[in-house]
């Protein structure tokens, strides 16, 4: 009974992080999110998938790294990723933030040119 | 002297309706006054919500529009990129607000004439005369000349001082990079480290004609700690990066 009752939740964990990696798939063959962006949600998907598979990986790895909780290495490993990427998305909108200034200027000194252009001729 | 000094006087306009016409016919007289330069007056309209853009157009005024905001500094750069591809031979920067007054704009312009200075920044505190600010402003201002002196040996009394001129050396540097809040004690670290001559001249100041500065009360904290920030990181990337032009 009890094995029918954690294969059960196996399969709905193979088959969610399924759907999220065909989400990601589809949302990136759209056009919708860029490639240099969906690497780390692909590692993501892999990631669930592989532990879904592999029903004592964690308990393996908790071990291995002397974690006496092992749904602990769960968190830190989500609170290590989530706090990695928080910080490459303020690299990516500082970068947007100096290339959308550096296009209003030129956009500013544009108008100007194209005003000249007017009144000349 | 048979050519003519072209100087542009950058005016970064934030909801600056009111002031910019007196700061205008201000200007006008100055230049009618001298044969030595010619002087234009660039008004950069940084995405203002009141007539400002309006009145510009309507007096037929020479100004850059930007579509959105980009606050001080970026309008700044985007005057000094102006000027420096038009070929201007100096550039200065006034503020909108009337606190710098044009008649005073000689004695910026005079060290870089004569090659003594590539920069030179107006100084309110060299002679206790005019308008002498806040006693909290003047801390800040006391910190920062300390801050500059320990990284760059420099010694800048009024570094938040917004009256500058520059020469084409200058304006090249800006044009590349400008912080974009607060950059004015922030780019004395830039300057220095670009070895750029700064020079500090006494100038008269006043009080503001109109509005509000962009700077008081809880804000104070924040300028305080995002320019020393800035100011120790910028020196930080171009003292160890300098020779791979990172920025």
């Amino acid at each position: 009974m009890e094995n029918v009752i954690s294969y059960r939740l196996q399969i709905i964990a193979i088959v969610t992080a399924l759907i999220f990696m065909f989400f990601i798939f589809r949302l990136i063959a759209k056009g919708k999110l860029r490639e240099e962006y969906s690497f780390i949600w692909i590692v993501c998907t892999a990631l669930l998938l592989l532990f879904a598979v592999w029903r004592d990986g964690l308990d393996v790895i908790a071990k291995l790294l002397g974690i006496y909780y092992a749904p602990s290495l769960i968190f830190l490993g989500a609170i290590f990723a989530i706090v990695v990427f928080l910080v490459h998305l303020s690299v990516v909108n500082s970068k947007q933030h100096k290339q959308i200034k550096d296009l209003a200027q030129e956009m500013a000194l544009l108008k100007e040119e194209i005003k000249k252009y007017q009144k000349t001729g | 002297m048979t050519k003519k000094i072209n100087i542009a006087i950058i005016i970064p306009c934030y909801n600056e309706q009111d002031n910019i016409l007196a700061l205008y016919h201000e200007i006008s007289s100055i230049a009618n006054e001298t044969s030595q330069y010619h002087i234009t007056p660039i008004f950069v309209n940084d995405c203002s919500t009141d007539n400002t853009k309006q009145l510009l157009e309507d007096n037929n005024l020479m100004h850059l529009n930007l579509s959105v905001n980009l606050g001080i500094g970026g309008a700044v750069q985007t005057g000094f990129k102006y000027a420096y591809r038009k070929g201007f031979d100096i550039a200065i920067q006034m503020d909108g607000d009337g606190q710098h007054p044009p008649k005073e704009l000689h004695k910026l312009i005079q060290p870089i004439i004569y090659h003594q200075a590539d920069i030179t920044i107006g100084s309110r505190y060299l002679t206790k005369e005019g308008f002498q600010s806040t006693a909290l402003r003047r801390f800040g201002i006391s910190y920062f000349k300390w801050l500059n002196k320990i990284l760059v040996g420099v010694e800048i009394n009024d570094s938040t001082s917004g009256y500058r001129a520059v020469n084409q050396k200058g304006m090249a540097i800006i044009s590349e990079y400008y912080p974009d809040e607060y950059p004015e004690p922030e780019s004395i670290v830039l300057f220095a480290l670009k070895t750029l001559k700064i020079e500090e001249v006494p100038v008269l100041m006043r009080d503001r004609q109109s509005g509000k500065s962009s700077i008081r009360n809880y804000k104070t904290v924040y300028y305080m700690f995002k320019v020393t920030l800035g100011t120790i990181f910028l020196y930080i990337r171009l003292k160890f990066n300098g020779k791979r032009h990172i920025i």
